[in-house]
């Protein structure tokens, strides 16, 4: 093996928390202020590291779900199972410190400079850093046109709800819900599948992009399925994050 | 752990590379399958992340951390480009 030595060039500091404020049940978004922030893209992740009292380390990467320019924000989706999560997502206060590193990652980030129309697909806390985008379109005032197609377990599940209950100019909300859906609910259910992207998502001759992040056969049907609808792989980025929605 | 893909390990990539790696392009030597590497399976199990092909699962890249430094092993890859130079 070739052996390297760590280049530094992304150093570890320290951020208080600003806020912790609850979303769902189980997810979290927590504001941070780092001392050293140089600003994020649409997108990137940053990544958490927590040390126990007896020197053991974890780290996690988490995307950004604040828009460029706003206060640094992560939301956090509690597992129960997690080494980190749980602290986060249920231990963590305002004004305590959190140890991060970032901004990370180059290929699932989006500019308005990129165009569209933006095609977003959310599986679970997959809509965290497309909920970065779509505020970093109304905050830069783009014309890009944007359709979210959010898959959730069910209408108490979904992340940033009255967020994006409220219009975005150009952007369109919709939701598929999985598992249980409320009383008198008229939205689509049921897993992602062709026929849904292919009512919900930009049509492929108006040259779109997209964007698609969530747990891992989310994502593979999400991605084939726009394959299958004419769109370029090229133009189809995707993000996951695992099987069970571990972030 | 369930695997993740190559947008989650960034930050380790940049303490081995010393650079944004995630948007570069990698060839798998095994399938010759092209991709970026945050497209990439990721599989991190302590001490070391295995990095597999999407396409044949053949293992790409290994990286295990030992003190400040980390062993990088590429011998899966048959490239590994910066983006521009896919065009």
């Amino acid at each position: 093996m070739e052996r390297t030595a760590v280049s530094g060039r992304l150093s570890w500091q320290v951020a208080a928390v600003v806020s912790v404020t609850w979303e769902t049940a189980s997810v979290a978004t927590i504001q941070l202020d780092p001392p050293d922030w140089a600003g994020h893209r649409a997108g990137q992740h940053l990544d958490v590291r927590l040390t126990a009292e007896d020197g053991y380390v974890a780290e996690r990467s988490y995307s950004i779900a604040s828009a460029p320019g706003e206060q640094l924000a992560i939301t956090v989706e509690r597992l129960e199972d997690g080494e980190v999560s749980p602290y986060l997502a249920g231990e963590l206060r305002a004004g305590d410190e959190l140890e991060l590193r970032g901004p990370i990652g180059g290929y699932f980030v989006w500019e308005p400079g990129d165009g569209g129309p933006l095609t977003l697909l959310a599986g679970g806390s997959g809509v965290v850093p497309l909920r970065s985008m779509l505020r970093h379109r109304v905050n830069t005032a783009s014309d890009v046109p944007a359709r979210l197609l959010y898959s959730s377990r069910g209408w108490e599940d979904v992340i940033y709800r009255d967020e994006l209950g409220q219009h975005h100019d150009g952007a369109r909300v919709s939701y598929t819900l999985t598992r249980s859906r409320p009383p008198g609910w008229t939205g689509h259910t049921g897993r992602i599948n062709s026929a849904l992207l292919a009512e919900v998502a930009w049509p492929a001759k108006t040259n779109p992009l997209a964007y698609i992040c969530g747990p891992t056969s989310f994502v593979e049907t999400a991605a084939a399925g726009l394959v299958e609808l004419g769109y370029p792989p090229e133009r189809v980025k995707t993000e996951r994050f695992g099987a069970t929605g571990g972030r | 752990m369930d695997p993740i893909d190559g947008n989650g390990i960034g930050g380790l990539l940049i303490d081995a590379f010393g650079k944004e790696m995630t948007a570069v392009s990698s060839t798998c030597a095994t399938c010759g399958a092209r991709r970026p590497v945050a497209e990439l399976v990721v599989y991190q199990r302590a001490p070391g992340t295995v990095v597999r092909c999407r396409t044949c699962g053949n293992v790409v890249m290994m990286l295990v951390k030992r003190g400040d430094s980390i062993d990088v092993d590429l011998s899966g890859l048959a490239s590994l480009g910066q983006p521009d130079e896919d065009a």
